[in-house]
């Protein structure tokens, strides 16, 4: 009709403001937050197909056997794609562990909070330095252990004690252990 | 803009005047896709298509850097990648079927964009660069598509890279060394796979680019509309926004529930079973056929099937394939009627429909096996698409007496315009 | 100018392809389209039996039951030729079984592993994360044990043939005599040694000897009948799973997008409408 003939402008959609929401303002808002709704429900695959998946998920639990370490001796295995230290102390090792007071330590932990009962001359640590996440030394024959004896990062000079607790150094806390649990006498599982 | 009734930016708060005044992106925005974008008012939905084509460039891009982060461009390994994609990455199957279902889409929606273009013949002046900047994309694409469907190194991939490379050694001289350069070797492998991927990647990224320049292009003269008749007067127009980016919106849901449809409940119908058998260079799929979006051209390619005095029949193929996109580039200048729209050129439009009727054909016949009758058929057909473009429209251009346009768009949208008495024949004189 | 010079190269291009048209015309009219063979005769192109699975349709859904005799038929009969390279025991679990019957089910396979301390090859139980071992060491082995007919890999069979699930059931349900009318019309037609002719296959004779031969070939736990026709069904839901394991996720999650979409689509309507009210012209009645 020639009355609708006129300028279409954008003020006739919005409406007149002051009396509030109206009917037909109603729905172009519900169309705008739809379609807002549906853009922030995208993100989500979009997002979370960042995280890991299956099939890392499911290399994320390790098994070994500590039966064949001797004591004084640790293995390296891996575990999340990191490296997983797991040593037997021998006795004095475990004799200097316990001989020190909590208040020396930057990450008060007694090596029995770190390992497992029955299993205490068994250390399983993260062999990656709290610090920067270096691999520290002294898991291997001949490396260097460190003033304290147990493990020694050399990328910026962490010393770690025979229970794997920060003594010297840089790096904040103590190596961390892993959630772990002894399967039979001899087998942990990892994660 | 060109229009003196455009509605210029204001920026409200504090914020968007500082802005404003250093980097006025809202304002391009605004006048670009915004309010004061003045649209002919008589848009119909042929006029979506653009807007959604946008739209399936974005998914593809944002799905195809997701791929890429858990893809492998190693003939050893890109199989099984795109299997890890759809087994063990979260969301990995819904990716992978929205970017192979998207292509299909961005396809559909460009062919739409183009045929809307042919029937209200969107190329005539002054819109010509637009229409040139179109074809490039196109053209950007096909190779976009030819080489993403590569990735997957599957029997279609490989045999798709291996006889669609060998269309460059049907070139005389030059042929065969260079369709060994594009493979990097004698046939498809490694360096072929890893250079597909890094310009599969790099090639959306100039598209984005080119539409760009073609909607920057488009905003010189403004939008074209059904009735062929150029914007006289404020009356004509509607700004972009509300109005078309409310269609558009409603466009766009339509379109999504179709994809929708297609990527959860029938995610291969478009693809070939042949793509889930892995490369095998010692064994051919019994038909080979790139993708549907290809069909016509492959049609093309393959209805030359004897030679024609000295050329080759091979190398006359693949000249025909590629005349056949690139005769687009001289559409401007072969038709040359005064009268854009179909709906008032008779003679135009009965050929026009010829023309989709000779282009679903092609359609069939480029996914039909090498044998009769698809071939004598594919023969007809390309002979008409030929005539069709070179001969029939320059000729009909001349010949053809069109209908009396309206006076304006308000015209031809409420029946009649006050200013419009007295000097109504104007634009069909010519 | 631009004009004339198009309407020749037009009329170039037609003329040569109508050329070809011309010659290819004159060869169908004086040598006919080509006899077809005994093979493409033989073949069964109507569509097979069909196995009604119940994941069909946009909303079906594992039968769990199934597929867990389905991977007993592959594991009992089909491995011993076919790999099943893509898959992992751990995704056993979504065929209904727990952890610790996935974790002997990996076992009760032997896969490629090293010896600890020499480092030499050698086999090992397997365990939840690794994929289905191949039955042959490499190509050429598998080309020499089965007169140079690779038994191709089984994960994604069924999305590599059109209508695979169904194709593979009446696949292998195919085996026989051909049709004895058919037969008489190609007296030459003769399956060669080494192949077996199965009517369902594109080229009739199949280099893969009838697997499933007798009723009662593997027996079931859950009391199912083990009929041919029963393993071939369950079988093949298998490899459909094994295929593309996120199906049934993917239409389930199919619904409420749809769902969503058709609503912010009606909407979406509904807001166009009321924005051009404004401006869109009342049809005169």
């Amino acid at each position: 009709m020639a009355e609708s003939t006129g300028t279409a402008t954008a003020d006739m959609i919005v409406g007149d403001g002051d009396d509030g929401v109206r009917r037909r303002d109603f729905i172009n808002i519900a169309a705008v937050s739809f379609a807002g709704i549906g853009g922030a429900a995208t993100l989500f695959p979009l997002i979370s197909q960042m995280a890991p998946s299956a099939d890392v998920l499911a290399e994320s639990s390790t098994e070994l056997d500590t039966g064949a370490i001797a004591p004084g001796q640790a293995i390296k295995a891996i575990f999340r794609k990191q490296p997983l230290f797991v040593r037997r102390l021998t006795a004095a090792e475990l004799a200097e562990a316990n001989a020190v007071g909590l208040d020396d330590l930057r990450d008060p932990q007694t090596l029995a909070d770190r390992t497992k009962e029955g299993h205490g001359d068994v250390l399983v640590t993260m062999g990656v330095c709290t610090h920067l996440g270096c691999v520290p030394l002294g898991a291997a024959e001949g490396e260097n252990k460190g003033e304290y004896g147990g493990y020694f990062c050399p990328c910026h000079g962490s010393h770690y004690d025979t229970a794997g607790r920060i003594r010297k150094g840089p790096a904040p806390t103590n190596l961390e252990v892993p959630e772990y649990e002894f399967t039979s006498d001899s087998v942990i599982r990892v994660g | 803009m060109s229009f003196s009734w455009a509605r210029q930016y204001e920026p409200q708060t504090g914020v968007t005047k500082w802005l404003d005044e250093r980097l006025p992106l809202p304002r391009l925005v605004y006048n670009a896709v915004g309010a004061g974008y003045p649209v002919p008012r008589n848009l119909n939905y042929m006029w979506n298509f653009g807007v959604l084509a946008g739209f399936f460039l974005v998914l593809q891009i944002i799905t195809g850097v997701v791929l890429a982060m858990h893809y492998a461009s190693d003939a050893t390994v890109a199989f099984a990648k795109v299997e890890h994609i759809m087994r063990d990455v979260n969301w990995g199957w819904l990716m992978r079927y929205m970017h192979a279902n998207g292509a299909s889409f961005f396809f559909i929606v460009i062919y739409l964009h183009i045929f809307r273009g042919f029937f209200y013949s969107s190329y005539k002046a002054p819109r010509e660069m637009i229409w040139l900047l179109g074809v490039v994309i196109f053209l950007l694409m096909m190779a976009t598509a030819f080489m993403g469907y590569v990735l997957p190194w599957g029997q279609m991939s490989f045999w798709g890279a291996k006889v669609i490379t060998g269309l460059f050694g049907a070139i005389p001289v030059v042929g065969e060394p260079l369709q060994v350069w594009l493979l990097g070797g004698f046939a498809p492998d490694d360096a072929a796979l890893n250079r597909f991927f890094s310009l599969h990647f790099l090639l959306p990224f100039v598209i984005a680019g080119v539409v760009i320049l073609h909607i920057w292009a488009l905003h010189i003269p403004g939008s074209s509309n059904p009735t062929g008749v150029e914007v006289k007067k404020e009356s004509d127009t509607v700004p972009f926004h509300p109005y078309y980016t409310a269609k558009d919106g409603f466009g766009l849901g339509v379109v999504l529930i179709v994809f929708a449809i297609m990527v959860f409940f029938l995610p291969n119908m478009l693809g070939h079973p042949d793509n889930y058998i892995e490369a095998n260079p010692l064994s051919t799929p019994a038909l080979i056929v790139p993708e549907w979006y290809f069909y016509p051209f492959y049609a093309i390619l393959r209805a030359f099937t004897f030679d024609f005095f000295f050329v080759p029949a091979k190398l006359l193929g693949v000249i025909a394939m590629f005349a056949s996109i690139l005769i687009w580039f001289i559409l401007p200048w072969l038709d040359k009627s005064p009268v854009r729209s179909g709906h008032y050129r008779p003679l135009f439009r009965i050929f026009f429909w010829i023309l989709m009727a000779d282009m679903a054909l092609l359609f069939y016949l480029g996914g039909a096996h090498a044998e009769e009758p698809y071939i004598m058929l594919s023969q007809l057909a390309t002979a008409y698409y030929f005539l069709h473009f070179l001969v029939i429209l320059p000729i009909i251009s001349q010949i053809e007496k069109p209908r009396p346009l309206p006076y304006s768009i308000t015209e031809a949208v409420l029946g009649k315009d006050e200013q419009a008495a007295g000097n109504k024949p104007a634009e069909t004189s010519a | 100018m631009i004009r004339l010079i198009s309407i020749l190269a037009g009329l170039g291009f037609a003329i040569a392809a109508l050329w070809s048209f011309g010659k290819g015309a004159y060869v169908v009219m004086t040598e006919g389209m080509g006899e077809q063979s005994a093979e493409y005769a033989l073949h069964e192109k109507v569509r097979g039996p069909e196995g009604g699975f119940s994941f069909e349709g946009p909303v079906g859904n594992w039968d769990r039951q199934q597929l867990q005799r389905g991977y007993q038929v592959y594991k009992e009969v089909c491995s011993a030729c076919h790999s099943l390279n893509y898959v992992a025991f751990r995704n056993l679990a979504e065929l209904g079984y727990d952890e610790g019957q996935v974790k002997a089910e990996a076992a009760s396979w032997q896969v490629p592993g090293i010896d600890p301390n020499t480092g030499e090859a050698t086999s090992r139980p397997g365990l939840p994360t690794d994929k289905f071992p191949s039955p042959y060491p490499n190509s050429v082995a598998a080309a020499a044990a089965n007169n140079n007919a690779i038994p191709p890999d089984l994960s994604l069979m069924t999305k590599a043939r059109k209508d695979g699930s169904n194709y593979l059931y009446a696949l292998l349900v195919g085996y026989g005599e051909p049709d004895p009318a058919k037969l008489a019309e190609y007296p030459e037609f003769e399956t060669p040694t080494g192949l077996y002719f199965n009517k369902y296959f594109p080229n009739v004779n199949i280099a893969m000897a009838p697997p499933l031969t007798a009723d009662g070939q593997v027996t079931y736990s859950d009391g199912t009948e083990a009929t041919i026709s029963q393993m071939s069904k369950d079988v093949a839901a298998f490899l459909t799973w094994t295929a593309e394991p996120t199906m049934v996720k993917r239409k389930q999650t199919g619904w409420p997008v749809l769902g969503f979409l058709l609503f912010a689509t009606i909407l979406a309507w509904l807001s166009k409408k009321q924005i051009w009210s404004s401006v869109k012209p009342r049809k005169e009645d």
